[in-house]
């Protein structure tokens, strides 16, 4: 078969025809991955509060939202339960200010607001650098066991009491904040 | 041409990283460790794949006037479509690359070996390019994140070598192009000689 001419016709049936087509791949293809994406983040959240918590046994409530005051987005509180008494709760937490934008933290705490454990939910930080926040905080700049509203909880270029990760300042701050906030709004939380 | 001689000449007479210097921004960026690369290696390789077979398929209803267009559509649906799959089902991977699955579509490979080989040769010839540039450019983006991943955290795809954090410069963009122009000088002198 030859070459269809560059003439306006055939280059405006060519491009319509090659986009319908594309476009209806597109559309089979969102509603076959539609489910599978919903449960894939479902997972990571259900997963991320129960990695997160003091206390292994205890029930996942209903989730509340708090809203600070600068902040546009509420924060997500699932709090745990055990026998009726509040044992402490994972918040679903961010910050705006990442190196790559936003970063979505699960961070657990007891009553005290003593951390527990953190998962990071979703990050564009630099891979390799920023995006070690998964484990850093975990290890060199262990924050499990501190409690934000007792020590400086910032990075220790500002003064504060938390290593930042090697050469990402920035993502460390950001976490550190995302924490900070997560502590607030829990704070707020039991005060109501 | 046969097909081996295709695929062969892909990895290595015209590798799109060491021979055609194409793709560098994935190439510099994704690098930081070894599976990073050898994921954004395969992912650029299975559109490359569907992509030379779509448009070879296609090149002669296509108007050489609006050519570059329609290959960019054709482009862009294989990347959203991997991106969607990615996501369904691979989501440690798609938060480990990231931002550079949907800039699959801008790289010049794709579009590159599209315009260069797939719209002058037959489908099957075109599959075998894409497998042959995408094994070229899966196997020279491992190779640089693994000396990354060697140099600047002491480990290779995960596993620790020795203790310690190894040199961060390696990890960091710098480090990226460093490693870049020594395999490259070293590809260089290998061919030299072979002369």
């Amino acid at each position: 078969m030859a070459k269809l001419e560059s003439s306006i016709k055939n280059m405006v049936m060519s491009l319509t025809f090659v986009s319908l087509i594309a476009s209806a791949l597109l559309a089979g293809a969102y509603a076959l991955t539609k489910e599978p994406i919903e449960k894939a983040k479902q997972d990571n959240t259900t997963n991320a509060i129960k990695e997160v918590l003091p206390d292994k046994d205890c029930q996942v409530g209903d989730i509340v939202e708090i809203k600070l005051d600068g902040y546009e987005t509420p924060f997500i509180i699932h709090p745990a339960t055990k026998n009726g008494e509040l044992t402490g709760a994972a918040i679903e937490t961010y910050c705006t200010e990442g190196y790559g934008g936003t970063l979505k933290v699960m961070v657990g705490m007891d009553n005290e607001g003593t951390i527990s454990n953190y998962s990071i939910l979703e990050t564009s930080e630099t891979p390799g650098l920023g995006a070690k926040a998964g484990e850093w905080f975990k290890a060199k700049g262990d924050i499990r066991g501190k409690n934000p509203g007792k020590i400086n909880f910032t990075v220790k270029k500002d003064g504060g009491d938390i290593d930042a990760i090697t050469a990402s300042t920035i993502t460390s701050r950001a976490f550190l904040k995302s924490v900070q906030c997560a502590f607030d709004a829990f704070k707020q939380y039991q005060n109501k | 041409m046969n097909g081996l001689k295709i695929i062969i000449n892909g990895i290595i007479k015209e590798n799109p990283t060491f021979a055609l210097l194409l793709g560098m921004c994935p190439t510099l960026a994704t690098t930081t460790s070894a599976s990073n690369g050898m994921a954004m290696g395969l992912c650029t390789m299975f559109v490359l794949m569907c992509s030379n077979m779509a448009i070879s398929a296609i090149k002669n209803l296509v108007p050489d006037k609006v050519r570059i267009p329609v290959f960019i559509v054709v482009i862009a649906a294989f990347v959203s479509i991997l991106q969607l799959v990615i996501k369904a089902y691979l989501p440690a991977l798609d938060s480990s690359l990231g931002i550079f699955i949907p800039l699959i579509v801008v790289n010049c490979i794709i579009l590159g070996r599209a315009e260069a080989f797939a719209s002058k040769h037959n489908v099957s010839d075109s599959l075998f390019d894409g497998i042959g540039i995408g094994l070229g450019f899966t196997l020279a983006l491992t190779l640089l994140g693994s000396l990354r991943e060697i140099l600047g955290a002491g480990s290779i795809f995960g596993l620790k070598l020795f203790s310690g954090d190894g040199m961060l410069l390696f990890i960091l963009p710098p480090g990226a192009f460093i490693v870049l122009g020594y395999l490259i000088a070293i590809v260089n002198n290998i061919k030299e000689k072979k002369k």
